[in-house]
């Protein structure tokens, strides 16, 4: 990435728009690429650094091999749940069709 | 107004009762929270139930707990049973959790008595509450300012007198950052202190729950209830909750001190060595500099070892927590799709419902969050991004290690600048720069917390952090509750003229 490329394209933006399943109309992508091309042309400052000696952290506190003990806990009400559901119908979340065309 | 500890011991010794308690703030919020705009939503009746069962115990000889009939408020991405938890978000506006989180539980247990669900910024995404979907909460020191963020709520709630406690969440500094704003303190523990079970998920590495009170030893009650292991939350710390209430009393003589010099601009006079030598990093206000060098002197006359220390890493921090945190919340948020709770936009498949649900659910500052994660994520950028960021928290993680070696605590400021005006900072770079001096706490795990301590431009409230080691609370509350008996009185909120003071 020279310096005077922008750090992302309106392309990639609508790339990721589809990755993330936000639908956007042309302008909103426009909005997205100034924004997002701030943020990203900020984070260059990370070029500077030489990080090659040090390992990754993704997580603050070392704690490994978590258990609980195996004992049945109580559900939540099936009832409670589905109330809360958009749709729904015997027991079960109801979607529209996942690949298209009459269900 | 009472402290939490006065209105629990008055309601456990049946002084007073946890009824006419509530009422008097109940009325405090019917009368000012129009003005402020606090509460997503007050559960006056519920509120009313839970404070009579309060009081029957008391009658009855049984103890409520450490909390008896103390009002509280939880910032409102906290799941509350059948109660609305919304995130400020319009996707989650109608939904009721099927279930409490492990510290509404917590709070319950110990007699606290909620009152309501506090505003904030979408999703905890912002420094300012202006990203709420329903509306901004305003700064009850002056209602034309921010209250900070995300949790503005909670902090604005215990400013104006609506609560003695609330809780916040903190991910990049969502509670120490409102609660200088507002004059108040705020606790980010120790991640994996207290349960996040029942916390709607921001990100994940980072997020934290933890209390705002109008002083030190509210605060300190709060976190001892909160705090401890929960079989729900795997990344809970299992180690026993300690006495903080004992560390208050603690003198500081002889506890080694070091003001993070990046911050703070170095030392003054050359009475301080260490890095820095002016270098104050770029949108930190002087003045603000100015109160931390003063509480490190008031800190120093109560017999503190005070010195100044390089932190170098924590100039990098922003640029590497706005690449971690919206990486973990496009996936975290990923579940917001219209199937199983929240809004539903209907499409003709799955796929365009989706992407309709989304687009309507979510406000600008979410999408830009979750779009700037899933790049920072995506083949072929990965290792420029996310990779990079993860290795500037290890950066970070060792210079702080570094500093604990030769100090017990670190100084700095909480907040950059003092409460700003409504849409001052609309630039997303400028609003992020908000948690330049909190962020490396979140990057690092370890706990930190903001007490007030003098006033900075147009006599607005200033917040002094103090940093610890992991589980170093008590340490941290030690040199807080110095640092609060040495600071200058605050002056009233701006809302207090308009007869909060007066009671209902």
């Amino acid at each position: 990435m020279g310096d005077q490329t922008a750090a992302i394209s309106t392309d990639q933006v609508a790339h990721v728009a589809r990755l993330a399943r936000i639908e956007l109309t042309s302008a909103e992508i426009d909005h997205y690429t100034g924004h997002l091309g701030r943020v990203l042309d900020h984070a260059r400052e990370l070029e500077d650094l030489d990080l090659a000696e040090v390992p990754p952290l993704a997580h603050p506190y070392p704690l490994q091999n978590v258990f609980r003990d195996d004992v049945a806990g109580a559900p939540s009400d099936r009832d409670e749940v589905l109330n809360q559901a958009p749709a729904a119908s015997d027991g079960q979340f109801e979607v529209p069709p996942v690949l298209g065309g009459e269900a | 107004m009472s402290t939490a500890k006065a209105i629990a011991q008055d309601v456990r010794t049946g002084t007073r009762r946890a009824a006419a308690v509530l009422e008097e703030y109940l009325g405090r919020i019917e009368l000012h929270d129009s003005d402020i705009h606090a509460f997503n939503t007050v559960t006056a009746e519920q509120a009313r139930a839970a404070a009579a069962s309060i009081d029957a115990a008391v009658s009855q000889g049984r103890d409520p707990g450490p909390l008896a009939g103390v009002p509280i408020a939880f910032k409102d991405n906290m799941c509350t049973r059948g109660v609305p938890t919304t995130c400020s978000s319009r996707m989650l506006e109608t939904w009721s959790p099927p279930y409490d989180a492990t510290v509404v539980q917590a709070m319950t247990a110990a007699g606290a008595v909620m009152v309501g669900k506090t505003n904030l910024d979408e999703f905890a995404m912002g420094s300012s509450t202006e990203h709420s979907a329903f509306g901004p909460t305003r700064n009850p020191y002056d209602l034309t300012r921010v209250p900070g963020g995300s949790s503005g709520g909670s902090a604005a709630a215990v400013a104006a007198g609506f609560v003695p406690l609330a809780l916040g969440s903190d991910t990049g500094g969502s509670i120490r950052q409102p609660a200088a704003l507002c004059g108040i303190v705020g606790i980010k523990p120790t991640y994996g202190r207290v349960s996040r079970y029942g916390l709607v998920a921001f990100a994940s590495s980072f997020d934290q729950i933890g209390p705002f009170a109008a002083d030190v030893a509210d605060a300190a009650l709060a976190l001892e209830v909160i705090s401890g292991h929960d079989p729900g939350d795997s990344t809970s710390i299992p180690t026993a909750v300690p006495d903080y209430d004992a560390a208050l009393g603690k003198g500081v003589e002889g506890l080694r001190v070091g003001v993070i010099s990046e911050l703070t601009g170095g030392g003054r006079n050359g009475s301080r060595n260490g890095g820095g030598n002016g270098n104050l990093l770029e949108g930190i206000d002087a003045d603000i500099a100015e109160r931390v060098l003063e509480a490190a002197d008031a800190l120093a006359e109560a017999g503190a070892v005070v010195g100044s220390v390089s932190v170098p890493a924590v100039t990098y921090g922003l640029t590497a927590y706005y690449l971690i945190a919206p990486a973990e919340a496009s996936s975290n948020l990923a579940r917001y799709d219209g199937t199983r709770y929240g809004l539903r936009i209907d499409g003709a498949d799955v796929e365009e419902m989706n992407r309709l649900t989304r687009r309507a659910g979510f406000g600008d500052e979410v999408k830009a969050r979750i779009m700037l994660g899933t790049f920072a994520l995506s083949a072929g950028y990965y290792d420029a991004y996310y990779g990079k960021a993860q290795r500037v928290r290890m950066l970070t993680r060792r210079d702080f290690d570094a500093a604990y070696a030769d100090y017990d605590v670190l100084l700095s400021p909480t907040s950059p600048c003092v409460a700003f005006r409504f849409g001052e900072r609309s630039d997303p770079m400028t609003m992020y720069r908000c948690d330049t001096c909190t962020i490396p706490s979140n990057l690092s795990g370890d706990p930190a917390m903001s007490v007030p301590f003098g006033t900075g431009t147009d006599d607005l409230p200033v917040g002094v952090q103090i940093l610890a080691p992991a589980l170093g609370e008590e340490t941290m509350l030690t040199v807080a509750a110095a640092l609060e008996r040495a600071a200058p009185p605050l002056p009233a909120p701006q809302m207090a003229a308009g007869g909060a003071s007066g009671g209902a």
